[in-house]
């Protein structure tokens, strides 16, 4: 017997996690003298009234899918994958070298080389870590996180010493040549008499990140690969009984993670900046993680979660723009997201099951016995 | 006593309160009603004994008591008086211990550590622990529960792990114990001895509850016994008025048939062989040593054995998930032991079919749904594909009508694993591994924590596949199991096979000195009863015997691991119990297979708070 719907599980406890994380916010907003509902209009309106605002939170939350389908899929083989924002340095490292060194015709066919480049360098990344997880039992959590510090040293190496133009002052690569240059929203969906999304980052690569979002579902529920990664996840023991080989399924899964995180890259450094820079990433390696968790590891749940923090970021970024809300405060607000819907999961839904059990047994308090089974 | 069957009427007319009272007690776990309306009484310096099958509320009721869970209704007494038990903590000050079937000790603690976490008298270590040692040692004499009080726990094999638990009862100065399936994880030896403490402990005035699904023993130790069914108490009983009959038919609630119905074997040519099989495993200690059987088309081989004497590093090297060293042949043709070609894929390619031991460890991924379980192993059979993806519909739809086929119940395949019964469990991977038609099916355990209802029907399915000819090799702890099953039956110890019988030619006390490891049984002059034997020629045979399996790991084992490895020295089977147990009748055969096969708690069945508790023991055929 379930202790309460599915759908409860999945709706209800992380909105009601997101209901304890905007109150405490409010709280700490009025703390400081200011007016939380104003202060949360104004995030609604910049984030999402505006086409504009639309084209950021998009852009955020295109990185957020990816690095958030990146933890998902690991996390089915129960690898928890925290270098997701160093793979997605190292792709946009691939991406930014695909783009430099290749002549691509078209932004199209480009997009599908970067694509391949920014998978390829993300997952050669988490290659290692997985390797010595698989092989040596080094423990995934410390070795992903080593490899971030790792992959922002050797990004900062290659920027300076290697793609920096001759003369160039910031440590960034040359600018992308014109034909790798994707189509922003405002290109594709603005017309003669309407611009929309004017000026925001939001790029063709959200629409790869739905993709991915489909594909990873294909490949967790639809697949062998993705029996045995779930299989393994939920009992190496009973892995090994079937013959599905550990080391196989760490080394791929962490493939595929890395991969995804890597594809990021395409977003930033293809989509956006249209050269690879530093600390392209922004943490937004680190938020896969509470997406993932707040999405239950699912790629519909991490779509709607990266929506989310898509908003949280540029409503943030809003705030601090036109309030006297310090900047700093914004990243409590969304530490304080990510810590309700990620950390403190249980302690919504415990009182929630509970709620649900006494529901159902003033529902139906004459048929129980009958369908009671014995329990021990 | 005329009124047997009423004990509170009976205990009106003694003076005495009883030591535990409970009145009208239920409690539900959601729809699930664990306690109905459970009244019982227990005389202060009895052993009364709680049996019923799995599920039917008794360690529900055991929690009650001590303060795990609380009850929705109905009122506690201790010694006459109305008591409040909200937590442990107010339990052990009612005078309330408590031995867990899984024991609650800090394995790198010393025993006297262990012993005083918690009720340590200040913040200096020394004082408690001087007085322990002191406390500890006249336990000792009083009543043979003799354990090194500076060992460290995880060196101390399960029976005295087990002691030592008592023993932090008897220091919080219980009265009242209570002891849940205690002989689960002990060897027969060990818990003839448990056995002979609780009789010293019941002759010093202490009160025993016993919770246990195996019917000698309560026959064997108890005073009165108590019934459990589908959380309600549907008997108490004089156990000396009562017989193993009577109250399974009580625990079941209709009358069991519980002999197998079988056909003499007609075995063809061997299938599968094995030559001279070896295995180390992790630690380094050889588990296999040198093995060699055969078994043949239309039989079943049954490997006898105490747990731990390589039966389960047998199963897995035939099963491909663990390396050997030997000759394994399949209708003549030898397979890989180790490499690529040794893995659990490769040996179903080869047409071994494996039902593990342990089916929540191994045999099913319990969050996967019974359709996702059906062709766990299988998943890989490219009939299932439909282009790079699994066929899901037609996968749901076969695994519907497997589960029809082998009645589980419900025939839900959307179901997930853990939402069965352990006995429906089973059922799903026996029809995963019978339905594929294998050539040979290895069998371990098949009916450990299985309902009664279920173990029937799979000891059917068993003989079926048995009479199409296949090769069947049964693994079983339970002498009884292999008995009523196999056509052969080969002795292990000791990591070797000590002999062959035909079951119609031997009988329990030959292959029980076989278990103990003394093969040569005419000079071990075999007393007419083995319960006979008496201790010193029991020491005698296990000096005889050959060195036990492990020594000292390198690596401190887990609890479970270390239960494994004591080889008993004492038969399987030999109920040497003290005193005047000797004149009871043996139970008659069918009950005696009963009892072998009576569901037991699996070792990995997880104790949690009822929010959280794993709803496989919540039967949803309800």
């Amino acid at each position: 017997m379930d202790k309460m719907p599915g759908w409860a599980d999945a709706v209800l406890v992380p909105l009601f996690s997101l209901f304890l994380a905007a109150l405490l916010s409010a709280l700490v907003i009025i703390g400081i003298g200011e007016d939380p509902i104003a202060a949360f209009k104004l995030m609604v309106d910049g984030a999402l009234m505006r086409s504009a605002g639309w084209g950021y939170t998009l852009y955020y939350a295109t990185n957020f899918m990816f690095t958030g389908l990146a933890v998902a899929v690991a996390f089915h083989a129960r690898l928890f994958n925290i270098g997701g924002e160093g793979q997605a340095m190292i792709g946009g490292l691939g991406v930014a070298l695909a783009c430099l060194y290749i002549p691509w015709p078209n932004w199209y066919v480009a997009l599908v080389g970067a694509t391949v480049s920014a998978a390829i360098f993300g997952a050669l990344w988490a290659l290692i870590p997985a390797y010595l997880q698989a092989k040596r039992g080094s423990h995934i959590v410390i070795t992903t996180i080593m490899f971030n510090f790792i992959a922002a040293a050797v990004l900062n190496y290659i920027l300076v010493n290697q793609l920096r133009p001759q003369g160039a002052m910031d440590p960034s690569s040359a600018k992308f040549p014109e034909p790798t240059h994707l189509p922003t929203f405002q290109d594709m969906f603005s017309t003669s008499s309407d611009q929309l999304f004017r000026g925001a980052p939001a790029n063709v690569t959200f629409f790869v990140a739905l993709l991915a979002c489909l594909l990873v579902w294909m490949l967790i529920w639809r697949t062998r690969l993705g029996y045995e990664i779930r299989a393994f996840g939920h009992s190496p023991s009973a892995a090994q009984y079937a013959g599905i080989s550990p080391i196989k399924i760490t080394v791929v899964t962490m493939l595929i993670s890395g991969g995804l995180a890597g594809m990021m890259g395409l977003n930033t450094t293809m989509g956006e900046a249209e050269r690879l820079v530093m600390n392209a990433t922004e943490g937004a390696g680190f938020i896969g993680i509470a997406v993932a968790l707040m999405g239950r590891s699912h790629p519909l749940g991490v779509l709607l979660a990266a929506l989310l923090f898509g908003f949280l970021y540029q409503g943030g970024a809003e705030l601090a723009l036109w309030t006297d809300i310090p900047r700093e405060l914004i990243v409590v607000i969304q530490a304080l997201v990510i810590l309700f819907t990620g950390a403190l999961d249980n302690m919504v839904r415990m009182p929630l099951e509970r709620m649900f059990a006494a529901l159902r047994k003033s529902e139906r308090p004459g048929d129980r016995s009958a369908r009671s089974g014995p329990a021990e | 006593m005329s009124n047997a069957d009423t004990p509170e009427a009976d205990l009106l007319t003694d003076a005495v309160a009883p030591a535990i009272q409970l009145k009208g007690i239920s409690k539900a776990f959601g729809p699930v009603q664990a306690n109905k309306n459970i009244s019982i009484s227990v005389k202060p310096g009895t052993i009364h004994g709680i049996i019923g099958e799995n599920g039917a509320g008794k360690s529900t009721l055991m929690s009650i008591l001590y303060g795990f869970y609380k009850a929705d209704s109905g009122q506690i007494l201790i010694n006459g008086a109305e008591t409040q038990i909200p937590d442990s903590q107010a339990a052990i000050r009612a005078g309330i211990g408590m031995v867990f079937q899984h024991f609650k000790l800090v394995q790198n603690f010393t025993v006297l550590e262990n012993i005083i976490l918690g009720a340590e008298d200040g913040p200096l270590l020394r004082p408690s622990l001087n007085k322990a040692r002191g406390v500890l040692k006249q336990l000792a004499e009083e009543y043979e529960l003799n354990v090194d009080p500076d060992a460290v726990v995880e060196h101390l094999d399960v029976g005295h792990q087990q002691r030592v638990e008592i023993l932090k009862a008897l220091y919080r100065q219980a009265d009242i114990l209570i002891l849940d399936e205690p002989t689960g994880v002990l060897t027969p030896a060990e818990a003839d001895h448990l056995f002979r403490i609780l009789e010293n402990l019941r002759k010093e005035g202490k009160t025993i509850i016993l919770i246990t699904h195996k019917l000698r023993e309560i026959m064997d130790a108890t005073d009165t016994v108590s019934v459990m069914r589908r959380g309600e108490m549907t008997a108490t009983v004089q156990t000396s008025e009562t017989s193993p009959e009577r109250l399974a038919e009580m625990m079941v609630g209709r009358k069991v048939l519980l002999q197998v119905k079988k056909t003499p074997a007609e075995p063809a040519g061997p299938i599968l062989e094995v030559e001279n099989l070896r295995h180390v495993d992790e630690q380094g200690v050889e588990r296999l040593k040198g093995i060699s059987l055969d078994v043949r088309g239309g039989e079943i081989l049954g490997i006898a054995g105490v747990a731990g004497n390589g039966q389960s590093d047998l199963l897995e090297v035939l099963g491909g998930y663990a390396e050997g060293t030997g000759t394994i042949r399949v209708r003549g043709k030898e397979i890989d032991l180790t490499g690529r070609h040794s893995d659990g894929q490769s040996r179903r390619a080869d047409g071994i079919a494996h039902v593990p031991e342990d089916r929540h460890r191994e045999g099913l991924i319990m969050p996967f749904t019974a359709w996702e379980n059906m062709i766990f192993g299988y998943h890989r059979d490219p009939g299932i594909q439909s282009g790079p993806l699994m066929d899901n519909a037609a996968i749901k739809t076969e695994a519907a009508a497997k589960m029809e086929r082998f009645d589980v119940r419900p025939p839900d395949p959307r179901l997930a694993a853990r939402n069965f019964s352990g006995g429906n469990q089973q059922k799903i991977v026996l029809a995963r591994e019978i339905e594929r038609n294998p050539d040979i099916l290895l069998v371990g355990q098949p009916t450990r924590g299985v309902d009664i209802g279920a173990i029937e029907f799979i000891h059917q399915q068993i003989i079926r596949l048995r009479d199409e000819g296949k090769a069947i090799l049964l693994v079983s702890v339970e002498l009884d199991e292999i008995f009523s099953l196999s056509d052969r039956i080969a002795v292990m110890f000791d990591g070797r096979i000590m002999g062959e019988r035909v079951p119609s030619e031997t009988n329990e006390q030959e292959l029980g000195l076989l278990m103990a490891g003394i093969t040569d049984t005419a000079h071990a002059h075999v007393p007419a009863s083995p319960m006979a034997m008496s201790e010193a020629e029991l020491q005698k045979a296990a000096v005889e015997a050959p060195e036990p399996t492990t020594p000292e790991p390198p690596a401190p084992p887990p609890s479970e691991a270390a239960s494994d490895t004591q080889p008993s020295a004492k038969a399987k089977d030999a109920p040497g119990k003290s005193k005047d147990h000797q004149e009871k009748p043996r139970p008659s055969e069918s009950v005696a297979s009963l009892s072998a096969t009576l569901p037991q708690s699996t070792a990995s069945v997880p104790r949690q708070p009822p929010p959280r508790q794993d709803p496989q023991e919540s039967d949803p055929n309800g």
